[in-house]
């Protein structure tokens, strides 16, 4: 069992910030937090990405006699296009966070759903 | 203009993409607007030549930048999503002829350019979700749609609109990483994001966890995008706060785009039979819709905004279109087509009409339109257009869905459905009469005694679209035909 754990750990740290970034978006009431939350959880998948195209002793895919056991480089090119949707996504969030805290005066949910008479 | 046919695929997605940026440089709304509907008018009548063309001749495949798929990028178009380009840019189109008068009162002085950027941006990104045969690039394609929604949403009149927003930016998010890690999973196992490619590869491996944990993702986070029950909580703030125009376009085109995909992963890539032979996708769909039927029905019969009362609605409907997709046969996914095209119509005429009447007063509660039936009787015709078609009242395009959806349920020997189904409509029966009530029977409110009906720009592709529910209510050929015939290419889940 111990082995298993062992022999995939890059698996297992990849679900657990995922299920770390998924519990900080549920549990956290503050909006900053709730997209550091949806961050991390990002992340995780970057990195589930970036460990699945890695060959163990493989080097970059550099074409050279010297060098015959090669990355699989499409997950880190793929993963590459997910980060800046991550950024973006991030962005478009701080600035919605912004104008929230403009009109309403705070990023707390209860709050805001005080506020907005809601449950 | 022979030599521009073969890049048509191509021409669906660039023409739109391009026409972002010129929306954003041009600086005036005036100007943004003509490039906007420049560019979804051509992307509607690239869609019209792709449907024909597919109709007839069968499927076209583009390979991006000459690279040969499984390598490249493909961009793939057979009837069944040249049926769902078809009603998006459609729509699009309509709902902008519709939009400048709602955008001068709704969206701030100077900001009316970076609207229809964002507009256009998210039609590229349903257009190209739809037409790609490339596993990630529907990612790509969903996100582009994702993001500029959000910011469309947040341009709405009220402070509201930003929590909505927001609401939507965490649910869209988590939903489209679910689907990254489904298609990360699915890569992982066969080497390969090319849809026709991955159908090959996953039948010798379609029991390993990691196929199977794909299969999972992937259907939860399109779930999450489509707002099928429970999953659906997003959406009745951000319909009812977003601009009216983009109510208008998101309730008519953004969850039946994720609906599809839905079909196309589950027929197509995985296939029928592993989808709900092997696996118990049938109660998996089922229950969250018939529960979405109900429950979006209840909830809003006790709206007091009827904006929010369409977007429950909404809820209940994709409750319907997702019963037929479960029941795995060709004639519940032909049922489930012809009500994604449908619904979109109802939807469209019903939020702009609501957008007509804000235009007028401002409000779109229930108790600030009492009486607004005299002084607005063109746009009264529209809701009721849409409020009947929405029922399923026969020579309304609705009507046409709920035969097809009920023949399907019986076919499939669940005649039990075809009571819930009758039951469900009956609530929205009490919705919708609510409102018509409130239009027609109560007393005119004396703040509204200056109201006239609403400008003719607005008022015409309103009365089209309602025209149209009727018009496809009767004349049935064309959307029954292409949704046949979809249906019968997934269900053989024909390699394109």
């Amino acid at each position: 069992m111990l082995q298993v754990i062992l022999d995939h750990y890059n698996y297992w740290i990849a679900i657990l910030l995922m299920m770390i970034g998924l519990y900080t978006v549920v549990a956290r009431g503050n909006l900053v937090k709730k997209l550091v939350g949806l961050n991390i959880f990002q992340t995780s998948v970057f990195l589930l990405y970036i460990t699945m195209g890695k060959v163990a002793g493989g080097t970059a895919p550099i074409l050279d006699d010297r060098f015959t056991v090669y990355s699989n480089p499409i997950p880190h090119v793929l993963i590459l296009t997910a980060i800046v949707v991550g950024v973006a996504t991030t962005a478009l969030g701080l600035a919605l966070v912004v104008r929230i805290k403009e009109s309403y005066g705070t990023i707390e949910e209860d709050e805001l759903n005080l506020l907005d008479g809601e449950m | 203009m022979s030599n521009l046919i073969p890049h048509l695929p191509a021409l669906q997605v660039v023409i739109p993409l391009f026409a972002a940026p010129l929306c954003l440089l041009a600086g005036r709304t005036g100007l943004a607007w003509i490039i906007a509907l420049a560019a979804s008018s051509a992307a509607t009548a690239t869609a019209m030549a792709l449907a024909y063309l597919t109709y007839h001749n069968g499927v076209i495949s583009y390979q991006m930048g000459g690279w040969a798929p499984p390598w490249g990028i493909e961009y793939v178009v057979d009837t069944a999503n040249a049926f769902i380009l078809l009603l998006v840019s459609s729509i699009a189109t309509m709902v902008l002829i519709y939009s400048p008068a709602s955008v001068a009162k709704e969206i701030r002085p100077g900001r009316g350019h970076l609207y229809y950027c964002m507009y256009i941006l998210c039609l590229t990104g349903l257009l190209g979700i739809a037409i790609t045969g490339d596993a990630f690039n529907v990612f790509v394609f969903l996100e582009i749609s994702s993001l500029s929604s959000y910011a469309l949403i947040a341009m709405g009149g009220q402070r509201k609109a930003l929590t909505a927003a927001f609401q939507y930016l965490v649910m869209g998010t988590i939903g489209a990483t679910f689907f990254l890690i489904g298609v990360g999973l699915l890569y992982m196992m066969t080497g390969t994001l090319n849809m026709a490619d991955l159908q090959t590869r996953i039948p010798g491996i379609q029991d390993s966890r990691p196929v199977l944990a794909a299969f999972a993702f992937i259907t939860v986070g399109l779930a999450l995008k489509a707002a099928l029950f429970p999953m659906h909580l997003w959406l009745p703030n951000a319909y009812a706060y977003a601009p009216s125009g983009v109510s208008a376009f998101m309730a008519a085109t953004a969850t039946k785009v994720s609906l599809y995909v839905l079909l196309r992963f589950t027929f197509t890539i995985f296939g029928a039979k592993y989808a709900f032979g092997n696996l118990p996708l049938h109660w998996v769909l089922l229950v969250p819709a018939v529960l979405a039927m109900f429950a979006g029905s209840f909830s809003a019969i006790f709206q007091r905004d009827i904006k929010r009362m369409l977007a429950y609605s909404s809820v209940a409907q994709i409750g319907y279109i997702t019963l037929a997709i479960s029941l795995a046969s060709s004639a519940g996914v032909t049922a489930a087509l012809i009500h994604i095209f449908n619904h979109g119509l109802m939807k469209a005429a019903l939020f702009c009409a609501m957008g007509c009447i804000f235009y007028r007063i401002s409000s779109t509660r229930i108790d600030a339109m009492a009486g607004l039936g005299r002084q607005m009787p063109w746009t009264m015709t529209a809701i009721v257009a849409g409020g009947l078609s929405l029922l399923g009242v026969p020579l309304t395009a609705g009507f046409i869905s709920k035969w097809y959806l009920v023949q399907a349920a019986l076919q499939s020997n669940l005649w039990w459905l075809v009571i819930l189904i009758a039951l469900s409509s009956m609530l929205a029966l009490v919705y919708v009469w609510r409102l018509v009530e409130a239009l027609y029977f109560k007393e005119p409110s004396p703040n509204n005694a200056a109201v006239t009906e609403a400008p003719l720009s607005m008022l015409l592709p309103t009365l089209l679209l309602a025209g149209a529910n009727i018009y496809f209510g009767i004349d049935t050929r064309v959307p029954v035909a292409m949704a046949e015939h979809a249906a019968e290419l997934l269900m053989r889940g024909q390699i394109w």
